[in-house]
């Protein structure tokens, strides 16, 4: 229950909090909203020797359009993500899983940035920022990169963010038209999902023309079910679908822990898409 | 001031008088407490389940800042004795000695090794990182089965055998002889799972010395303030007299405070040393460890009927779990349950034994229920799997065989004499409330269907004894203390009343339901009452909070002594209003002679003449206060009748209970109001052990679901609205007709749980799911069965993930088959990254 | 040591802390304020809820450090003037705690539900409870508070 001791800095300005960074080498954690660091820190599973808290800095929270595109600011709550108006209108996938993100009170701390820059496979929104082909723009001491979200998750709690740099904000592609659902299935309402399923889906004379399936906790990192997105495709009616969901747990490496086996989770991970899919078919 | 005429107050909803404080965050947890020169303690605890400990260097976290001492277990060994265990079931149990700290061996992961007394808390836990301690690994001993065998690893090598105890009961004809005349019989093995109590206030203890004296203060988070100071005394040697307990404000216990830790000690012992206060607070992560759990047993039960569905016999084999240590009461926990296996249901035979077994874990010992759940979940599951061989409605098996409401009293075949129940009303009662014919006829209708979501309805009856009381009995059972409750009335002379009660409440509403009794009693005004509790000082005598003991035992001296006052009060009234006692009338607070209404005193203005002394009989004290102290003669028996109906998604394995019905007798009622509340928080309680908890060990001993982002305690979200009614059966054991409440709703709800989820499954082959019904294991049972594989053996359900009794080896903890890899990703805290 | 001001029920307040200091231990160590509670070390129980800045934290997860120039309102700052607020009223006529250790907690997550959602359904109040455990009460009768401070119906079971 009781942190290890750390340095502490809270820049005011996105130079300043990459400067630190960079003069702290691999010693330093961003703190975003806290709402993993804190759990991580309290029961001694990290010690940094300094933690740079980037909660004051104004340009890294907001949500904004930039023509076809939407912008969130890396330090926008996952409470301001599921009220914003922009985010429902244009990435409502996005609203809805982040409103199944653990609790009304984490959600008023943690943040967007904050959950995908942790990389936990387990966690509801990096599928979903897999799912809406997101871009996640990244500071370090040479300037900004933009990183596409598949390139994004290299690891198990590892994102392609290095030491020093910092994210700044997510861009979302619009995508008007299209239907979506965050199909979560957990234990009990407050634990990590088992498995889940992000899935957003165009359709086109009453089959699906195009769709895009993310999985939640069914490998080290969030992963595209690219062979059902494939088998999806032309679908018609739901016998159509539930083939296409049987490929969904393809290419997956899932773990086994207290609530279910690998096995269980590819299971699940079909039920799951065919269902999220059936659902997303209705809301376009 | 004159009597009012006032409703009683036996039997009313009053809102509490507890919550003022507790609403308003004018509380006093133990660990609020705060006083100069306070010293933090912190506690390093053994990776390990079981290891040789070789050395232990605390010099280390000396040199840390902000550290006052640090102490190894050798170094505090002196005057620090073997933390007790006060029910030695049989005459050769194996009663190991139990050092509050370790001093050369551990025994479970969590087992004390060193402690650091530091200025805050902060300093403290820095410091235990410092302190070195080399170990030497010694086999762990998990399995409970393989722990009998010959050559199996030791936890207590010195004691040569895990075998704890072997403890045996058989009544009525031989069960071999009914099994022989039985047309059917059954058996089954069954799992309780390991479960941790998960009181919402951690544990804490604060120790204040005044070494010129050798005095002390022990303030903890305890549901048995008089009994803790009776074996801290014998565990430190501090004389009893110089020791002082208090109970502050106490947030939940479960039974789970029902113990004399090794923590309360050590805090003790380093107080007397250092000669400064001290305060420990358990982490939640940490209490999983250090605190004792739950349930943790296999259950063979075999049971024999005709084919018309008369029960023949019962035998049931037990093999508990003891964990590592004997703590307070851990052996007996199991034998609470022996006597409620034959249930409400009469029978011929009834054989019993159990077997209490070390394991390199947690002690267990008393967790809400305490071997009575058990025993009614073994009974009410193999009772729904006869009523399904012999082709019966559940409900229709249970009326054959229950005792009817006429019949009472009634001896069962247990031994014990049930005063009073009526179980054919509160059957009748839950099941217009549940609806059960059209829920029957939409389970038809599901299953016709092939719908992927099955519709189940599960039944539990119950009984228990609680009350825990008859000293006498309590001594035939070995038990080291009595059942007696103590209760004093102190009437003061501005006609308020101070009752003090030798119960320790932890959120029953003891405060509200013993002024509710006194005022009813004594006429005075509810308001006008203030309960003492919890503290050695000012309330001298007591036997403490558990077993659904307090207001059958505690409550009724209450209102004995009550009933003192008034009859000491009397004789005042008949002298100061110069009548005779037979012409007095008592009503509402007010003596009045009869036939003269104008005479009158009210019990208020007895008090300050009394105090005046200047006008009193001769020969009678000035006082009118009494006490009272009561050990009945029988347990307390409540019942009740529990009915759920749960969707299970056969796809997912997941179960949602749709309706969930219980009616429950526990007598007449001192406030319906507070009733309800225990009956929710018991169906809570149990329908989590049916559906989400359980205490995972791997196969090193290693404590898995070592928090609580990963033992999986529900919340509001995950729970019904339950529908609750009750039925009053007056017990006839006390004066005010009463039963316990605390345990009912955890022992009927979760076998009611598990037989809903198999009833729903049944039409697909399953006959058994073990608990936690968590959606792997449904699916897997179903899975099992459509493939056609046959359950477990015994027809136990699909693996597991490793508790007490389970073949802890080969990896099979929350595994499936190859090894594990990453994805702990639980243990980093609870879900929501950001 | 980093130097804080934190307003918290009222009163402002200045120290020094070490970076790593929990809000919760501030709250309750250093500043005496112990009506919150802990319950855990996972963020799961929700006991330390406060209201920071108007919205719930969990006082477990926030360092006081991040607490700088904001403002937290705990249990012991609801009540005005010995005036018990609607949901403190309804926890007490709804006999919505026992042994009261998650009570503060339950009172400051119901306090902002009703905030976003003044007119919630029972369904709605379970899952903004659901970062909130008790053990006592089996939620029912915090959930019927809930509606009730909030002045919607509450369905009465059939009871004796």
């Amino acid at each position: 229950m009781i942190p290890p001791a750390f340095e502490y800095t809270r820049p005011g300005s996105v130079d300043e909090a990459v400067r630190a960074l960079a003069d702290a080498g691999e010693e330093a954690k961003v703190l975003a909203g806290g709402q993993s660091l804190l759990p991580l820190l309290r029961l001694r599973l990290a010690f940094p020797e300094l933690v740079v808290d980037v909660g004051r800095i104004p340009e890294l929270r907001g949500v904004r359009e930039d023509g076809d595109t939407l912008v969130i600011g890396a330090m926008t709550t996952h409470h301001d993500v599921v009220h914003d108006p922009l985010v429902r209108r244009h990435a409502g996938l996005l609203a809805q899983a982040t409103a199944t993100v653990a609790d009304p009170a984490v959600r008023h701390r943690g943040t967007l940035g904050g959950s995908l820059a942790h990389a936990d496979p387990a966690g509801d929104l990096p599928a979903v920022a897999l799912a809406l082909d997101a871009a996640l723009v990244v500071a370090g001491p040479g300037g900004r990169r933009t990183v596409p979200a598949r390139e994004f998750f290299v690891d198990y709690l590892q994102s392609a963010l290095a030491p020093d740099e910092l994210l700044l904000e997510v861009r979302i592609p619009k995508r008007a038209g299209w239907g979506f659902h965050y199909e979560k299935f957990h234990a009990v309402a407050q634990s990590w999902a088992i498995v889940a399923v992000a899935a957003l889906v165009r359709r086109d004379d009453g089959h699906i023309a195009e769709a895009r399936v993310a999985l939640t906790n069914m490998g080290p990192t969030p992963l595209r079910a690219t062979a059902a997105e494939e088998a999806l495709t032309g679908a018609d009616g739901p016998g159509a679908v539930a083939r296409a969901a049987e490929a969904a747990a393809e290419g997956t490496r899932p773990s086994q822990d207290l609530s279910a086996s690998p096995e269980y989770r590819e299971h699940l991970a079909r039920v799951l898409t065919r269902r999220a899919v059936l659902t997303a078919t209705g809301t376009g | 001031m004159t009597g009012q005429a006032v409703e009683p107050e036996i039997g009313r909803a009053r809102l509490r008088k507890e919550d003022a404080r507790l609403i308003t965050g004018q509380t006093n947890w133990t660990d609020n407490i705060q006083v100069a020169g306070l010293l933090h303690l912190a506690i390093l605890r053994s990776p390990m389940a079981h290891a040789r400990v070789t050395r232990v260097d605390v010099s280390p976290a000396l040199e840390r800042p902000g550290v006052f001492a640090a102490f190894s277990g050798a170094d505090l060994a002196e005057g620090l004795g073997s933390l007790p265990c006060a029910w030695p079931v049989t005459e050769d149990i194996v009663l190991p000695e139990h050092p509050p700290i370790a001093v050369d061996e551990v025994r479970y992961a969590g087992d004390p090794v060193a402690v650091v007394a530091a200025r805050d808390r902060y300093a403290a836990a820095d410091a235990l990182e410092a302190i070195e301690v080399d170990y030497e690994p010694l086999p762990p001993v998990l399995d409970l089965e393989a722990a009998l065998a010959d050559g199996a690893p030791l936890v207590h090598a010195d004691k040569g055998t895990n075998r704890c105890y072997t403890w045996p009961l058989a009544t009525g004809e031989s069960f071999e002889a009914v099994r022989e005349r039985a047309e059917v019989t059954l058996r089954r093995r069954y799992h309780q799972q390991r479960l941790i109590p998960n009181a919402m206030e951690p544990r804490a203890v604060v120790v204040t010395p005044l070494a010129a004296s050798g005095e002390y203060t022990v303030y903890s988070a305890t549901q048995i303030p008089h009994i803790l100071r009776i074996m801290l005394s014998a565990v430190t040697g501090v004389p009893e007299h110089k020791l002082r307990v208090i109970a502050p404000d106490v947030g939940g216990g479960f039974g789970s405070k029902l113990q004399v830790y090794g923590e309360e000690a050590l805090a003790l012992a380093v107080a007397r040393r250092l000669g400064r206060p001290v305060k420990w607070t358990e982490s939640r992560s940490e209490g999983y460890l250090a605190t004792h759990h739950g349930r943790g047993m296999i259950q063979d039960v075999e049971i024999a009927a005709t084919r018309e569905g008369r029960l023949l016999g019962l035998k049931v084999d037990l093999t508990a779990d003891m964990g590592a240590y004997l703590m307070l009461v851990t052996p007996g926990i199991p034998i609470l349950g022996a006597f409620m296996y034959p249930a409400i249901y009469k029978m011929d035979s009834y054989a019993f034994t159990c077997t209490g077994v070390f394991t390199t874990r947690t002690p267990t010992d008393a967790y809400r229920g305490a071997g009575r759940p058990e025993a009614t979940f073994a009974i009410e599951r193999i009772m729904d799997d006869l009523a399904h061989e012999l082709g019966l409605d559940p409900i229709e098996l249970r009326r054959r065989n229950w005792i009817r409401h006429e019949e009472f009293p009634y001896t069962t075949i247990a031994g014990l004499t049930y005063d009073t129940g009526d179980y054919e009303s509160a059957t009748d009662k839950a099941l217009a409330l549940f609806g059960y014919d059209d829920l029957r006829a939409e389970q038809r209708g599901r299953a016709e269907r092939g719908d992927t979501v099955r519709l189940g309805i599960g039944v539990s009856t119950f009984t228990e004894m609680c009350g825990l009381a008859p000293s006498r009995v309590l001594r035939d059972l070995r038990y080291g203390a009595g059942g007696w409750e103590a209760a004093s009335i102190r009437m003061l002379p501005t006609g308020t009343v101070e009752v003090v009660t030798g119960t320790s409440p932890h959120g029953q509403g003891h405060v509200t339901c013993w002024s509710q009794i006194a005022a009813d009693v004594l006429g005075v005004p509810f308001e006008d009452v203030e309960v003492v509790h919890g503290d050695t000082k000012a309330a001298p005598q007591g036997m403490d909070t558990y077993g659904s003991r307090s207001l059958t035992v505690g409550g009724e001296a209450v209102h004995r002594a009550a009933v003192k006052v008034v009859d000491k009060a009397r004789k005042v009234a008949a002298h100061l209003l110069e009548a005779s006692e037979q012409d007095l009338e008592f009503q509402a607070g007010v003596f009045s002679v009869r036939g003269s209404p104008e005479a009158r005193k009210t019990i208020q203005e007895i008090a300050l003449e009394t105090f005046m002394a200047h006008n009193l009989p001769d020969g009678v004290e000035p006082t009118i206060n009494a006490e009272s102290l009561v050990d009945p003669e029988n347990f307390s028996y409540p019942h009740g009748t529990h009915l759920c109906a749960v969707e299970v998604d056969t796809e997912t394995g997941k179960t949602e209970i749709r309706k969930y019905v219980c009616v429950d007798d526990v007598g007449h009622v001192v406030n319906p109001m507070i009733v309800e509340g225990q009956v929710h928080g018991g169906l809570a309680q149990g329908i989590a052990q049916a559906l989400y908890e359980e205490a995972v060990y791997d196969d090193e001993g290693n404590l898995v679901s070592g928090t609580m982002a990963d033992y999986l305690v529900p919340s509001a979200a995950d729970l019904p609205e339950f529908v609750t009614d009750r039925t009053e059966t007056p017990a006839a054991s006390n004066s005010m007709g009463v039963k316990g409440v605390g345990e009912a709703g955890t022992i009927a709800s979760t076998p009611a749980v598990v037989n809903a989820v198999v009833d729903a499954l049944r039409p697909l082959g399953v006959d058994d799911v073990r608990m936690p019904c968590a959606p792997h294991r449904v699916w897997q049972a179903v899975r099992a069965a459509r493939s056609g594989r046959a359950a477990e053996p015994a027809g136990t359900g699909p693996a597991q993930s490793g508790q007490s009794g389970q073949a802890a080896q080969g990896g099979d903890i929350g595994q499936y088959g190859d090894t594990g890899s990453s994805g702990d990703t639980g243990s980093s805290g609870k879900e929501g990254p950001a | 040591m980093t130097h804080i001001t934190v307003k918290v029920d009222g009163t402002t307040y200045e120290d020094d802390v070490e970076p790593r200091l929990l809000l919760v231990h501030y709250l309750r160590d250093r500043l005496g304020l112990t009506g919150t509670p802990i319950g855990c070390d996972t963020s799961n129980c929700g006991a330390c809820t406060v209201e920071l800045d108007g919205a719930s934290a969990k006082s477990c997860s926030v360092l006081a450090v991040q607490a700088d120039g904001c403002e937290v309102t705990t249990v012991q700052g609801l009540a005005k003037d010995g005036e018990w607020t609607r949901l403190q009223r309804a926890f007490h006529e709804r006999h919505a705690l026992q042994c009261g250790y998650c009570t503060p907690g339950m009172l400051m997550a119901a306090r902002d539900l009703l905030r976003e959602n003044p007119h919630p359904g029972a369904e709605e109040v379970r899952h903004a409870l659901e970062g909130n455990l008790c053990r006592c009460t089996g939620y029912q009768n915090i959930v019927h508070a809930v509606l009730a401070a909030a002045g919607q119906q509450v369905a009465e079971e059939a009871t004796a």
